[in-house]
């Protein structure tokens, strides 16, 4: 293989220390993970470890919390929609931007990027000014709205990406053998950028279930979704609870990655 | 005349995007961004108020320093990983890659939380060193530098690792075998050959984590102290608790300001390509 | 049945300052094979795009089987295309591609089946159906990118350099097979191509283009044997330019004064005594004798091609010219210090320089 790029003898000490310095990274970023999800299945009421026995009565508190089921109903009811127009609207600004003519595309493109860019707390303070005068905060419809904001940028990235790297000429041919400009879309375009899009949507889905900053503005007592009330929570006492809805998340966020790979690697759906 | 006709019809496309994005993004940062200069009043208060208030200009510094300990830190570890994913086997950079990618997705939060109890004070690694009897006392991990660096650097290592990972993986092996055969030492080859092609790369990630690193907050809330307080906290506060939307605007004219200078000489310097995920 | 399938009058086309396309006047009788021939750049392939409504015209009217269609997307003339890059959709099988074109005129289930295997078999793929496009090779993919073209009978069949990325053995085979296609469907065919020997080969008419505009027009044999401008006698095969000054012009033909001697060649219109010209003469038309009448040279190089011998000679004037005799003709050796060059007036023909 490649490893020759420095395989004369005096690498070796090189060879250890970056093994050595590998190793500690892939603790230092896996380990944390690992004790939240084992300590989530703690017997103790504090956050020991290691654990001195294990039970699954954290999970069965949250799944009886009825603070925390309605964190993960408002989660769901936020991301899902959010998502959806992110992806929906992206995919179709994707589309013009790359197979359209129209002047000032790249600026128009660097505009729309602009939310992945400019810092969250930005975003969040700005949305919650203008949402008082408007009565938003507090509402589902305030949450959905800033989340397809923020999910926008990645869904466009994605997606022209996919465009970009898709020969316009698969279109063109289309057109000449009689295909109006829907049906080309519908039968050749979208089935080729497919993967890209059902990607962009898990994203944003994970996204949004995540995000904190512009939900910790605009989301009140009773519409909290998961991070916010998982923050409330950090903030006061930690205790294997949040353990239990950190694991959650973290198999959550696995499971989108291993589909997220098997879209990206998988064969062209017919 | 015709070619202008043609354009239209796929630009309604983009109409549903950029008329969310102008009405729900820009105009209310806008907005927020001219607070700055209209609240209380007309004028440039707010700036003299930044200058003048010791606890604006620390809190600016502390996070201009912050950063500047993080990105460091960050390339030099991102750097063994990068290589051994470029140039290791291909079942090695598959299981890296991976590794990497697991904690990117996970969410912020709860890897803000899972360090929070490694480093607290009866947490994993102070009953270990405990244990081990390497100390006496618990060491404080947790609301100090050493925790928020921590979280920091965990969280922005891939955004190094994989920009690096790309300017690596196109380096042709071919170079460095040329430059032994003309007599240059591994070490030399390496600082001259070598390194100067990973630039690319390197900046983009350096200057990727100083930027995150400037808007921070979760990171800085949960695993910092009072004394590491940081730019997007105050404007928090600002806000939630003074209702000075006044200040928190000038803030965040400044914190834009630096994030949007930095990213311009990124784009000069090697280009912004790099960014998309 | 109308007599010109495709009818283009004064198109023109610009990109910012430069002119692809300028003021064309071109007509496709049905059932021809035309060609549109010329080095890149040259208003060819924007021409065919044009034609097939991927680019707009700045001006002119194109009219397909006597409609205008100068305005109409592609998806709306009676066309059918056929690109160099193959553009087969990859996402689809063979049979599936084929069947596109079909599905986007709505014609029932079974009309399509049955039309879809007459095309297979017509390029000789009939058990290639199933497959997708990355499971054939190049030559495979361009008889199905074929097939799917013409399983409609579009008035017109459009070909942008559809043999350009194959290798040249495959590309003469797939020559024969378009040729035969259209011969056996009586097809209209509009193709684009660089290749001169391709253009010669396959086209009943070649169009000869150069810096947006058609320098001639004609059959094969009328391009090669009476071409009409310097670019086109030396754009198609090998030619031999000859410099020289008009003495005048009577009856069609031209006196001109060259350095190793006077000479007579055909000419298109009267060129006026004084004005410079070159005399074109195809290297399989040059007589070349120990003695007798004609231009005197030396010859310098005998170069041995299988078929035929070819004869580097230098003329008085240190001009060199190529003339190739058969194998079977005997042999003039390289000693031979002096030769005549000579030529039937009515192949060598004369140019304003």
């Amino acid at each position: 293989m490649t490893r020759l790029v420095m395989n004369q003898d005096g690498m070796a000490p090189w060879r250890i220390v970056r093994g050595t310095l590998c190793l500690l990274v892939a603790v230092f970023l896996l380990a944390p993970l690992f004790v939240v999800v084992i300590i989530s299945f703690s017997s103790a009421p504090f956050l020991q470890f290691p654990p001195p026995g294990l039970s699954l009565r954290w999970y069965v508190q949250l799944f009886s919390t009825p603070a925390w089921i309605n964190a993960l109903v408002v989660s769901v009811e936020m991301m899902v929609p959010a998502a959806l127009l992110a992806t929906i609207m992206g995919t179709a600004a994707a589309y013009a931007l790359v197979r359209g003519r129209i002047p000032g595309a790249r600026l128009v493109m660097a505009c729309l990027m602009l939310p992945i860019i400019v810092p969250g707390m930005i975003t969040a303070a700005a949305l919650f000014g203008i949402y008082r005068g408007l009565g938003l905060n507090g509402t589902l419809t305030g949450l959905v709205i800033g989340h397809t904001v923020l999910n926008l940028p990645y869904v466009l990235a994605t997606v022209s990406s996919a465009l970009r790297v898709q020969d316009s000429r698969l279109e063109q041919a289309a057109s000449t053998l009689g295909a109006p400009p829907w049906a080309t879309f519908r039968r050749i375009t979208l089935p080729l950028i497919l993967p890209a899009v059902l990607s962009s949507l898990l994203v944003a889905m994970i996204l949004s279930f995540d995000e904190l900053i512009v939900s910790l503005f605009v989301s009140s007592a009773r519409v909290r979704p998961v991070a916010v009330q998982m923050w409330s929570n950090v903030m006061g006492d930690f205790d294997p609870t949040i353990a239990a809805i950190a694991s959650v998340c973290f198999l959550f966020a696995l499971l989108v990655l291993v589909a997220d790979l098997a879209l990206r690697r998988g064969p062209r759906l017919t | 005349m015709e070619a202008r006709l043609r354009l239209d019809r796929k630009a309604w496309l983009l109409l549903p995007a950029a008329l969310t994005i102008g009405v729900a993004f820009l105009l209310p940062v806008g907005w927020l961004l001219s607070r700055a200069f209209t609240d209380p009043q007309p004028g440039f208060q707010n700036f003299e108020l930044l200058w003048q208030r010791p606890v604006y200009m620390r809190v600016m510094g502390n996070t201009l320093w912050i950063a500047a300990i993080v990105t460091p830190v960050t390339v030099l570890l991102a750097f063994p990983v990068a290589h051994l994913m470029a140039h290791g086997s291909p079942q090695m950079r598959r299981w890296l890659i991976f590794l990497v990618l697991v904690p990117f997705w996970t969410s912020l939060l709860v890897r803000a939380f899972a360090t929070a109890i490694l480093l607290q004070r009866h947490g994993v690694i102070n009953s270990f060193l405990l244990g081990f009897g390497i100390v006496e006392e618990p060491l404080p991990l947790l609301y100090n530098i050493t925790g928020l660096l921590a979280g920091c650097v965990q969280v922005l290592l891939p955004f190094v690792i994989f920009p690096l990972y790309s300017s690596m993986a196109r380096i042709d092996p071919a170079y460095m075998r040329a430059a032994s055969t003309l007599g240059a030492s591994p070490v030399r080859s390496f600082f001259r050959v070598y390194l100067p092609l990973t630039l690319p790369g390197l900046v983009t990630g350096a200057t990727l984590v100083f930027v995150s690193t400037l808007g921070y907050y979760i990171i800085p809330a949960m695993l910092g102290g009072a004394r590491q307080q940081m730019i997007a906290q105050l404007i928090q506060d600002q806000i939630a608790t003074f209702g000075n939307w006044g200040v928190a605007g000038a803030l965040s004219i400044v914190l834009l300001g630096a994030t949007a200078v930095l990213l311009l000489l990124l784009q000069l310097t090697v280009g912004l390509k790099e960014i998309a995920r | 049945m109308i007599e010109n399938v495709l009818e283009l009058a004064g198109v023109a086309k610009r990109y910012d300052a430069v002119v692809a396309v300028d003021a064309l006047d071109l007509r496709l009788q049905t059932g021809e094979f035309l060609t549109l021939l010329g080095p890149s750049g040259s208003g060819k392939t924007t021409t065919l795009m044009m034609v097939a409504g991927l680019q707009q015209p700045d001006a002119g009217t194109i009219l397909l089987n006597g409609a205008p269609v100068t305005r109409l997307p592609p998806y709306r003339r009676d066309i059918g295309m056929v690109f160099q890059s193959y553009a087969l959709f990859p996402h689809m099988t063979v049979r599936r591609n084929v069947a596109f074109p079909l599905e986007m005129r709505g014609l029932p289930k079974a009309e399509i089946a049955r039309l879809v295997d007459e095309a297979l078999a017509l390029v000789k793929l009939p058990d290639h159906g199933d497959r997708l496009p990355k499971q054939l090779s190049g030559g495979q993919q361009q008889r199905v990118a074929l097939a799917r073209a013409m399983v409609y009978r579009p008035a017109l069949l459009l070909m942008d350099e559809p043999l350009g990325a194959l290798d040249k053995k495959l590309r003469e085979q797939l020559q024969l097979e378009i040729k035969r296609v259209h011969r056996e469907r009586g097809i209209s065919v509009l193709y684009v191509t660089h290749d001169q020997e391709e253009a010669l080969t396959m086209s009943d008419r070649i169009a000869v283009f150069n810096q947006g505009r058609i320098e001639q027009i004609g059959a094969p044999e009328d391009l090669y044997d009476r071409p009409a401008t310097r670019f086109v006698a030396s754009f198609i095969g090998d030619t031999n330019l000859l410099p020289g000054r008009s003495l005048g012009t009577s009856a069609g033909l031209c006196d001109v004064e060259t350095a190793g001697g006077r000479l007579r060649a055909a000419v298109r219109a009267p060129i006026a005594p004084g004005v410079g010209v070159v005399v074109a003469v195809r290297p399989e038309r040059l007589v070349v004798r120990p003695e007798g009448e004609g231009l005197s040279g030396t010859i310098v190089d005998v170069i041995f091609l299988g078929t035929a011998r070819k004869y580097v000679v230098r003329l008085a004037d240190g001009t060199e010219c190529i003339a190739l005799r058969q194998v079977s003709d005997p042999p003039l050796d390289l000693g031979n210090a002096s030769v005549r060059v000579s030529w039937d007036i009515a192949h060598a023909t004369a140019f304003e320089a």
